[in-house]
């Protein structure tokens, strides 16, 4: 027999798991913290001079070199951690292992709202209000269009819900598709790097506007964490126990809904974080939710950051490439690596 | 006293009646059997007995309340539920699942106190689900599963507990095991339960009460020996039998002859 690490054979108890779990993504956003400040261009900083920059005040450069890479590392653990704990969620809201944040047609409505915002300038006022807040408002009205349709004939069925966000998705898609081909070539380039996704386009004031949304988001989220356990079982099991199924999934919809419009409104649709973290995570300390949504809000962080830093390790080849891509590149194969190695545990 | 009223309920499915005019009792630690072909409406009784569906009349008192009038969770606190064996497509442990028999009696961020852990660890001793207490559901055999669902609604410390066809998916001497697990709770923690099933001899030997369910009414209500008579159980059933008496444990016992319709092509030839 193939010795499993974290298999029932070595007996680990949860509570070890959880703890080397915490000790490990410790070091990993400790380091992934360091690594994303100390790049700047094609230039690195050592771990002193972030340390000096960071609580010395630091010399000259190398101080306003850090400040702008700070709002970077802050904005990504939380839109990491927003997104993670998201996909948490719709996972297991929907007992579906494709289920990410976006499942609803969240990111397709939001590119498609940036992607307005894009095209047709509106006077007098900047595209860097009028962006984000067509993003954010298209990402809510998708899902309050998409929860709609499932309503008509009386109960919203989770399978209709699915099937609806995908039919509004493909749409939206095909408006943002077509929109990017008519689109004026200066402009083109800006519409298929929001899709994209990048950190570095957000300011001191509109992140005060996104954390406390983001914090309070995943607070609230949190308060679901065992009636997602009891869903999980299935929404009849959930229901034998108390638990107001409709409601809370009505709940959860509308709080991940406003925390992922808030997140992808300034720094674009980042995708492969909220569908790969979560499951990482259930595969190493199986599905219980008091434990995948914190543990899952500190890894999604942790993996932006990587991933933002990866994005910019290349910049002299082929400039800074937008942290979506690195998401998706990253994310994918070891997805499908922890796939093969836990098949049987996984349970999808 | 009764702990399980049920007054003239009625549930429809878009404009077709499932069932009406169900009016019954059900008194403290008594076992009642649902007799009734497929597709008769028990597991929608059921399901409209802890507002899993909502009746479109009549109504449903546990322990003289109306649970139209209870929340979720209140209504969870008095009434378990047992559903019929469907596969869990997560790892959770035995323990875990068990634990969740405490959800409705929680806080959003408590664990469990001292006495919830007592009350699961008693809930899987009694159903003897603790020697595969950090085993993985999904990976269990029907069986296994079904005592994990059980030990599950004994941790909910239920007045009542509904169970939907137990037998189903069981080999024979598992249900025997678990049909004499539910018995004895319904004897020595007072819990009424209300078995669905349309396992005809499981029910006779395990049921205080039988209500037989014909043509989405109430056909007959009361012992096995008074109602299960071979004219009740053509009618209902479509099945020539009848009862005996089971010389070991003076228990009724089914004796199955055949299918009515069978019968009838026999004769016909």
């Amino acid at each position: 027999m193939a010795p499993l690490i974290f298999g029932e054979k070595m007996a680990m108890s949860k509570r070890s798991k959880v703890f080397w779990a915490l000790a490990i993504l410790a070091i990993i956003i400790v380091v992934a913290i360091y690594l994303d400040l100390s790049i700047y261009g094609t230039a690195r900083l050592s771990p002193a001079e972030v340390w000096n920059a960071l609580f010395d005040g630091g010399t000259g450069g190398v101080h306003t070199i850090v400040n702008q890479s700070l709002k970077r590392v802050i904005i990504g653990l939380f839109i990491g951690a927003a997104l993670a704990v998201c996909g948490a969620v719709m996972q297991a809201v929907f007992r579906n292992p494709l289920a990410s944040p976006y499942l609803l047609g969240l990111s397709s409505g939001a590119s498609l709202g940036a992607a307005i915002a894009i095209l047709f300038s509106v006077p007098f006022i900047p595209l860097g209000l009028t962006q984000p807040l067509l993003a954010f408002v298209f990402c809510l009205m998708t899902m309050f269009i998409v929860y709609t349709i499932s309503k008509i004939g009386g109960d919203v069925r989770t399978e209709t819900l699915i099937l609806a966000g995908v039919a509004i998705s493909s749409l939206f898609s095909a408006v943002v598709s077509f929109l990017t081909y008519v689109a004026p070539s200066d402009k083109m380039g800006d519409i298929v790097f929001w899709t994209m996704g990048s950190l570095s386009r957000i300011e001191w004031d509109e992140m005060a506007f996104v954390i406390p949304i983001i914090v309070a988001g995943i607070l609230l989220m949190m308060t679901q964490m065992k009636n997602l356990n009891a869903m999980m079982l299935g929404d009849a099991h959930a229901m034998d126990l108390g638990v107001d199924v409709r409601k809370v999934r009505l709940f959860l919809l509308i709080v991940s809904s406003l925390v992922v419009a808030a997140a992808v409104a300034f720094v674009g649709a980042i995708g492969f974080v909220g569908l790969v973290i979560p499951h990482i995570f259930r595969l190493l300390l199986g599905p219980d939710n008091r434990y995948i949504l914190p543990i899952s809000a500190i890894g999604g962080g942790a993996f932006i950051l990587l991933c933002d830093f990866l994005s910019r390790s290349f910049a002299s080849y082929a400039g800074v490439l937008p942290i979506g891509v690195v998401t998706s590149i990253i994310g994918a194969p070891f997805f499908v690596y922890l796939l093969c190695r836990k098949k049987t545990e996984v349970g999808w | 006293m009764s702990v399980l009223d049920i007054d003239s309920l009625e549930y429809s499915y878009v404009g077709h009646p499932v069932f009406e005019d169900i009016t019954l009792s059900v008194g403290r630690g008594e076992v009642i059997g649902i007799l009734g072909p497929n597709g008769c409406g028990k597991t929608t009784l059921l399901k409209n007995l802890n507002r899993n569906l909502t009746p479109h009349g009549g109504c449903v008192m546990v322990e003289s309340e109306d649970i139209a009038d209870m929340t979720k969770k209140a209504i969870a606190k008095k009434v378990a539920v047992v559903p019929q064996t469907n596969e869990i497509r997560f790892a959770f442990t035995a323990r875990e699942v068990v634990t969740m028999g405490r959800l409705p009696f929680q806080e959003s961020f408590r664990g469990e106190s001292s006495e919830d852990l007592k009350i699961i660890e008693d809930a899987m001793v009694r159903t003897d689900v603790l020697k595969f207490a950090d085993r993985h559901i999904n990976t269990m055999s029907g069986g296994e599963r079904q005592r994990v669902i059980i030990a599950r609604a004994i941790a909910q410390t239920p007045k009542i507990l509904l169970m939907d066809e137990p037998t189903l998916h069981l080999d024979i001497s598992m249900q025997f095991e678990v049909l004499d697990l539910v018995h004895r709770l319904a004897k020595e923690k007072d819990i009424t339960v209300v078995i669905v099933s349309h396992d005809l001899p499981m029910v006779v030997r395990y049921c205080d009460r039988i209500v037989m369910m014909h043509d989405r009414r109430i056909f007959a209500m009361g012992a096995p020996e008074e109602i299960l008579t071979p004219e009740n159980m053509r009618t209902v059933f479509d099945i020539e039998a009848e009862l005996e008496k089971d010389p070991r444990s003076g228990k009724p016992v089914v004796r199955l002859y055949g299918s009515c319709k069978a019968d009838a092509s026999v004769t016909n030839k």
